[in-house]
């Protein structure tokens, strides 16, 4: 059948997107390496994940020895989004998308890869999807492994500041919401502080930090979630009335 | 200790993989349930927000580049730079912070 966009329309919409993933997965390819993990470990999480949250979780679960529940609830938890990302996509599939080729395509749905599907016009195909996912993959998972081998070659005050960037792009996606909506600042309020709490008081810092990082997010979503759920247009607003 | 870390590996691939076909390749119906997509437009915001904070203090190696590194990296998203931008930024910072900490003061002290 005839699909709407072709395979190297999707290589095209693809390349800024590879570009970003270069440096992100560069910052991952360094934290995970000053964790502990060996280069080639390093790369394969990055080869079989594509995800920045949900692989710099992972990392200290491994290098600590959490237990494989605690990974497994951990990487659902954060990668919950995803979920909704998918049940959106298949609504723009075509009929081109069938089983074999959403089980494939399913491994490549990235925030960024959904993003840029979604805000195509037309019904996408399983061609242009391939080709959308390919060159943020390939570089993910360059990017990865130079930052792993960087990490080892670059002066150590060098590679320490470059431990603060994946958290640097956190905040770049965090902030601009929160600051325009004022029930995701909320959120992110009650987030900040759940988290400390968890990091401080006796009894909840002995909680490992991956079930500490799932019960503080998602205690901080359900409870806006109940008070501030997203209205008609998909806002997300208070339940009373109020001028803003 | 090798077989551990493919453990782990298929764990945490294995969820994520599934995490995004199951919905892809099951749910071809639209989500109506309110909370659950409210829930499900928070829980990036509010992960996102528990994983940097407080580990971002610790991330650096050290408090006060990793706290120069925060603020600029809050002023340049609060200014809607992109992912990038603020990513240099942060790191610039906190490397300027710890280069002139470990450099340049201790020659006036």
């Amino acid at each position: 059948m005839n699909q709407n966009y072709t395979f190297r329309w999707g290589l095209l919409d693809g390349l800024p997107i590879c570009l970003g993933y270069l440096s992100v997965s560069f910052a991952f390819g360094i934290f995970s390496t000053q964790s502990g993990l060996a280069i080639w470990e390093t790369l394969l999480i990055s080869m079989t994940n594509l995800t920045s949250a949900g692989q710099l979780a992972g990392v200290p679960i491994i290098a600590g020895g959490g237990t494989f529940i605690e990974m497994a609830v951990a990487q659902f938890v954060i990668n919950l989004r995803y979920a909704l990302m998918s049940i959106s996509l298949s609504q723009k599939a075509d009929e081109s998308m069938t089983l074999p080729h959403r089980l494939l395509i399913a491994f490549g749905n990235t925030d960024e890869v959904f993003a840029v599907a979604s805000s195509k016009k037309k019904p996408v195909g399983s061609r242009y999807m391939y080709g959308l996912i390919l060159l943020p993959y390939l570089g993910w998972a360059s990017g990865t492994l130079l930052g792993a081998v960087a990490g080892s070659l670059l002066p150590d005050v060098v590679v320490a500041a470059l431990g603060i960037a994946i958290y640097g792009m956190f905040i770049a996606i965090v902030v601009p919401v929160a600051k325009e909506n004022r029930p995701t600042a909320l959120c992110v309020g009650v987030a900040v502080i759940l988290s400390l709490l968890f990091h401080f008081l006796p009894l909840l810092s002995s909680i490992p930090e991956g079930f500490a990082v799932i019960l503080s997010a998602v205690a901080a979503a359900a409870l806006l979630a109940a008070f501030a759920p997203l209205d008609a247009e998909g806002c997300p607003a208070f339940r009373r009335k109020e001028n803003k | 200790m090798t077989e551990n870390f493919f453990l782990y590996l298929l764990v945490m691939a294995g969820v994520t993989y599934l995490v995004r076909m199951i919905p892809l390749v099951f749910m071809k119906k639209r989500i109506e349930n309110r909370f659950v997509l409210s829930f499900l437009y928070y829980i990036p915001y509010a992960v996102l927000t528990v994983m940097t904070i407080p580990a971002i203090f610790f991330s650096t190696g050290n408090l006060p580049s990793a706290a120069a590194g925060l603020l600029v990296a809050l002023l340049l998203a609060w200014n809607r730079r992109g992912l990038l931008t603020v990513a240099v930024g942060a790191s610039g910072a906190a490397l300027l912070t710890e280069v002139l900490l470990r450099y340049i003061f201790p020659l006036f002290v």
